[in-house]
C-alpha cells in the first residue's frame, strides 16, 4: 500500500507544479536542467560541451506544452534525450569503399584504446558480414608483441598478417603492406599503428607521413568509451593531423556512460561507425544514437517512461474518454481498453505511477499482475451488452461472470465496487482539474 | 624521445646504474614536472583565465573554477567540496583577493589529499613490515598499462638490489605472455611463463612457488585486463587472490601483501567505478597510474585521493621503462603550482 501512498504525493507535486505552468518556463526548468548537467558531467562529457548542451536544450524546451501526465522535469529529461539523439546520430555512414579495390583503412588513437583488437574485429566483421577479402598489417612497431597479438588475431579469425618482424620503419611496413595487398588480390587492407600521444609531435608525425604515403579511404579513430575531459583535445588534435573520417568507440561493455561519444561528435563532428562491446573478434557492433544517449544521460528510465506515455496515447482517443466519463459513460470496454495499454507499457508496478486517474482511482486495490489477470477475465466473461452497460450486472449474471471467468462471487462484486468508485473518482478528478485549466485530455492525454 | 630499440633502453639502464640516490631522484623530480607540464599549463593558463580582470574571489571566479576543476577531470563532487572549501574560506576571511587564489587553492588541495590518511612512499621499496617475498598482484581494466607497468616496476626494484621474479597471468589477450616476455628480458628478470590458455591462478600459484624456491625479494603477477562489471572475471581475480594465500603461512599471512590497482590518467568518472570494483573483488592496498604524460588533466589524482583510502603509489609518465615514479602528493601538488606566481 505504501507504493501507492508515494506514487500519490509524487502525482500531487505533478499537478502542483502543472497548476498554472501549462508551459515549460525559466523557473520550472531550471533545477531540471541542473540536474541533466551534473548528469552530463558525471558521464564524462566535456564542460563546454555539456554547457552549450544545456542552453540550447533550455532554449527549445522554453514555452513548450506540458504533457497532462508527464512532471515537466520529466519531459525535460526527454527533450535532452531527442537532442542527443539529433546531436550524435545523424545519416548512418558505413566505411568509404574504395571505388577500385583495394580499400585502404588506416587505424588510429591513443595507446591501449584498442585499436589491434579493433582492427581484427573489422577484418572480421568485412569477411563475414561484407564478403571481404582483407589484409592487416602490422605498423606498431614499438610495443612489445605488438605484432605478435595481431598475428594471433589474424590467425583466430583466418585472415592475413602483413608484418616485417625485425623493422622499425612503420610508414615503409605500410606502404609495402599495401603493394603486398595489392599483389595478392585483397580488397580491403587494415593498417594497425602504434598507440601516440596527441602531444608526441614525432608520433604524430609518423601517422601522418603513414597517411601521406598510403593515401587511405577510411581513417579511423579509436578511442576508449571511458575516456574523461580530455577526449575533445585529443580527438581534435588527431583531426587536425589526420582528417579522420569517423570513430570508434570501445569498451562500451562495461558500465562508463560513455560521455567521450558527445563531446568527441560536439567538436570534430565525425560520424561514430562503429562500437566495441568486448575483447572477442565478434563483439562489434553499429552504433546507436539511441542507446548511447540513454545511457549518457543515465536517466533512461524517464525518458522510456515519457516515451512510452508519448507513443500509447493518442489525443482522439484521450478526447474520447474524455467525453465519455464526462457523460458518466466510461464502461467496462473502456476499462478494458485502458488495461490493454498498460500491459502494453510494460511492467504494471512500474507505470502505476504514470497515470495519474488510475493510480487514484485504484489507490487502494492491490494491484500486481495477477490481480489483472482477474480482472480481465472477469471483463471477458462478460456479454459485450454487459461491458457497454455496467448497470445491468445483477446478482444472477455476477454468479454466472464468477463461474465464466474461474473467480468468485465476491471478487466480481468487489471489482464492481472498485469499479464504480473509480468512475466517481475520475469524474471529481475530471472536475477538480478543470476548474484550474483546460484540461488536454484525460487520463492520458498527449500534448 | 621514444627509445625505439630494446638496445638502447639497456643502454639507458647502464646509465642509471651508476648514478647515485641524489641524481636518480633530481632526475625523477624534473621528470614529473615535465610530465605534468601538459597539466600545469592547462591548470595555469586556466586559472589565470578565471581571474582575469577580477579582484575579489565572487562567485564568478567560483563558477569559473569549477569549470577548470571539472575539466581537469576531478569530477564534480570533489569539485564542489573543494569549492566549499574556498567559499567558506572567503567567508572567513572576508576579503580575499584574486592573487591570493593560487594559494588556497594550492592549500585546499594539498589539505584534500592529505586528509586521505596514507603514506607517502619515498621510494621503490619493500615495505618494512613486509616478509619476503613481496608479493605485488597487478590488476585493473583493458590496456591501462599493467604489463608496461610491471615491466617499470621491475627494474626499479631491481635497481634497489632487490632480486625480481614475473609471473605471466594474462593467460587471454592474444600475445600478453610474449609482451610480459620481452619485458622480463630488457629488465633482465625472471618469468614464470606456462603460455596462454592456462588458469590464471596456476600461473600465481606456480609463480610464488617458484619465488620461494629461488628465494626472490619481490614477485610481480600480472592479470588480464578485465572490466569491473564482469562478475565472473572479478571472482577470477579474488581466486587468484585466494591462490595466493594458500601460502599464508610459508610466507606471511596477509598476502598478496600488495594489489595495484593501475588506473589510466585520461579515464574520466569511472575510474571511481574502477577502484570500487576491484577494492571489492580483491582489497586493492595502492593505485598505479599510467599516461599522465598525455594528459592535460590528471585531475582524477584528486578526485581518487578525496574519496578512497587507497594510496595513489606510482605514477606513469611515458612508455619507455625509466618512466615510473613513485607517488608523492605534496610534491604533486608543488608540481602543479610551480609556476603559479608567474602567472598571477
Ligand atoms: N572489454 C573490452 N575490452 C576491449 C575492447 N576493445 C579492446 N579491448 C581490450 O583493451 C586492451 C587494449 O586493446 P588493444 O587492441 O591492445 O589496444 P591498442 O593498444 O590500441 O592496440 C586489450 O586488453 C583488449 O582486449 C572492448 O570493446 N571491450
Ligand atoms: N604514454 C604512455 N603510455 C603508456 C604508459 N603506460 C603504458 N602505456 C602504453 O599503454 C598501452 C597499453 O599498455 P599495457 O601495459 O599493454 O596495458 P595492459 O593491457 O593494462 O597490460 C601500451 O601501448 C603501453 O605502451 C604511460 O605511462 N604513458
Ligand atoms: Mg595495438
Ligand atoms: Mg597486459
Amino acid at each position: 500500500m505504501s507504493m501507492f501512498s508515494n506514487l500519490t504525493d509524487k502525482l500531487e507535486s505533478a499537478f502542483r507544479t502543472l497548476r498554472g505552468h501549462g508551459k515549460i518556463t525559466e523557473i520550472n526548468i531550471a533545477e531540471t536542467m541542473r540536474e541533466v548537467r551534473r548528469a552530463l558531467l558525471d558521464a564524462d562529457v566535456n564542460y563546454k560541451v555539456a554547457k552549450s548542451f544545456c542552453d540550447t536544450v533550455k532554449e527549445k524546451a522554453l514555452g513548450q506544452d506540458i504533457l497532462i501526465n508527464v512532471e515537466p522535469g520529466k519531459l525535460m529529461v526527454k527533450i535532452c534525450y531527442d537532442e542527443l539523439i539529433a546531436l550524435m546520430g545523424g545519416t548512418k555512414v558505413e566505411i568509404n569503399f574504395a571505388p577500385n579495390p583495394p580499400t585502404v583503412i588506416l587505424m588510429s588513437g591513443l595507446q591501449g584504446s584498442g585499436k589491434t583488437t579493433f582492427s581484427g574485429k573489422l577484418a572480421n566483421f568485412l569477411k563475414t558480414k561484407r564478403s571481404k577479402k582483407p589484409l592487416l598489417v602490422a605498423c606498431d612497431v614499438y610495443r612489445p608483441a605488438a605484432i605478435d597479438q595481431l598475428k594471433t588475431l589474424g590467425e583466430q579469425i583466418g585472415i592475413e598478417v602483413y608484418a616485417e618482424e625485425n623493422l622499425k620503419d612503420a610508414v615503409g611496413i605500410a606502404q609495402r603492406g599495401v603493394e603486398y595487398g595489392k599483389s595478392k588480390g585483397y580488397d580491403t587492407i587494415i593498417i594497425d599503428t602504434a598507440g601516440r600521444l596527441a602531444v608526441d609531435e614525432e608520433m604524430m608525425n609518423e601517422i601522418a607521413a603513414i597517411k601521406k604515403a598510403v593515401n587511405p579511404n577510411e581513417i579511423l579513430f579509436v578511442v576508449d568509451a571511458m575516456t574523461g575531459q580530455d577526449a575533445v583535445n585529443t580527438a581534435q588534435a588527431f583531426n587536425q593531423i589526420l582528417d579522420f573520417h569517423g570513430v570508434v568507440l570501445t569498451k562500451l561493455d562495461g558500465d562508463t556512460r560513455g560521455g567521450a561519444a558527445l563531446s568527441i561528435k560536439a567538436v570534430v563532428n565525425k560520424p561514430i561507425k562503429y562500437i566495441g562491446i568486448g575483447e572477442k573478434m565478434d563483439a562489434i557492433d553499429e552504433f546507436y544514437p539511441d542507446r548511447m544517449a540513454s545511457r549518457i544521460l543515465g536517466m533512461g528510465d524517464i525518458v522510456k517512461f515519457v516515451q512510452k506515455v508519448q507513443e500509447q496515447y493518442d489525443e482522439k482517443e484521450a478526447k474520447r474518454l474524455q467525453q465519455k466519463l464526462r457523460k458518466n459513460e466510461f464502461n467496462f470496454e473502456d476499462f478494458m481498453s485502458q488495461l490493454q495499454q498498460i500491459k502494453k507499457m510494460g511492467s504494471i508496478k512500474d507505470l502505476i505511477g504514470m497515470l495519474p486517474g488510475i493510480n487514484r482511482a485504484l489507490k487502494d486495490v492491490e494491484i500486481d499482475e495477477n490481480a489483472f489477470r482477474h480482472i480481465e477475465a472477469i471483463i471477458n466473461s462478460m456479454t459485450i451488452k454487459e461491458r457497454r452497460n455496467p448497470e445491468i450486472i445483477n446478482g444472477s449474471r455476477r454468479r454466472r461472470i464468477a463461474q465464466g471467468s474461474g473467480t468468485s462471487v465476491q471478487q466480481v462484486n468487489q471489482l464492481m465496487k472498485q469499479f464504480d468508485e473509480m468512475r466517481k473518482m475520475m469524474k471529481t478528478m475530471m472536475k477538480l482539474n478543470s476548474a484550474g485549466r483546460s484540461f488536454k485530455g484525460l487520463p492520458f492525454g498527449k500534448k | 624521445m621514444r627509445v625505439a630499440s630494446v638496445i638502447k633502453d639497456m643502454g639507458l639502464f647502464d646509465i642509471f646504474k651508476k648514478k647515485n640516490k641524489e641524481e636518480v631522484q633530481k632526475e625523477q623530480e624534473s621528470q614529473l614536472e615535465a610530465g605534468l607540464t601538459k597539466t600545469k599549463q592547462g591548470f595555469f593558463s586556466k586559472i589565470s583565465r578565471a581571474i582575469v580582470g577580477k579582484s575579489t574571489v565572487d562567485d564568478e571566479v567560483l563558477d569559473n573554477l569549477e569549470e577548470i576543476l571539472v575539466s581537469s577531470d576531478v569530477g564534480v563532487e570533489t569539485t564542489l567540496k573543494i569549492i566549499k572549501r574556498i567559499q567558506d574560506r572567503v567567508k572567513r576571511d572576508k576579503y580575499v583577493s584574486t592573487s591570493e587564489l593560487n594559494n588556497i587553492l594550492r592549500e585546499e588541495i594539498a589539505a584534500l589529499m592529505m586528509e586521505n590518511k596514507t603514506e607517502d612512499v619515498h621510494d621503490f621499496v619493500i615495505p618494512a613490515h613486509v616478509k619476503k617475498p613481496y608479493i605485488i598482484l597487478v590488476v585493473g581494466v583493458n590496456g591501462v598499462g599493467k604489463t608496461t607497468t610491471i615491466g617499470k616496476l621491475a627494474l626499479q626494484f631491481k635497481l634497489n638490489g632487490n632480486s625480481v621474479l614475473l609471473g605471466a597471468g594474462d593467460t587471454f589477450r592474444a600475445a600478453a605472455v610474449d609482451q610480459l616476455k620481452i619485458w622480463a628480458e630488457r629488465v633482465e628478470v625472471p618469468i614464470v611463463d606456462l603460455g596462454m590458455n592456462v588458469e590464471p591462478s596456476t600461473v600465481a600459484y606456480k609463480t610464488v612457488e617458484k619465488g620461494l624456491e629461488m628465494g626472490v625479494d619481490v614477485i610481480i603477477i600480472d592479470t588480464a585486463g578485465r572490466l569491473q562489471t564482469k562478475k565472473g572475471l572479478m571472482e577470477e581475480l579474488s581466486k587468484i587472490r585466494r591462490t595466493i594465500q594458500k601460502f599464508g603461512d610459508k610466507i606471511q599471512p596477509d598476502i598478496p601483501h600488495e594489489v595495484l590497482l593501475v588506473l589510466d590518467a585520461s579515464t574520466g568518472q569511472n575510474a571511481i567505478q574502477q577502484a570500487t570494483a576491484f577494492t571489492e573483488a580483491t582489497q586493492v592496498s595502492a593505485i598505479a597510474l599510467t599516461k599522465l604524460d598525455g594528459t592535460a588533466k590528471g585531475g582524477i589524482v584528486i578526485g581518487i585521493s578525496d574519496q578512497f583510502k587507497i594510496p595513489v603509489k606510482y605514477i606513469g609518465v611515458g612508455e619507455k621503462v625509466t618512466d615510473l615514479q613513485v607517488f608523492n602528493r605534496m610534491k604533486f601538488v608543488n608540481a602543479l603550482f610551480k609556476d603559479a606566481d608567474v602567472v598571477s
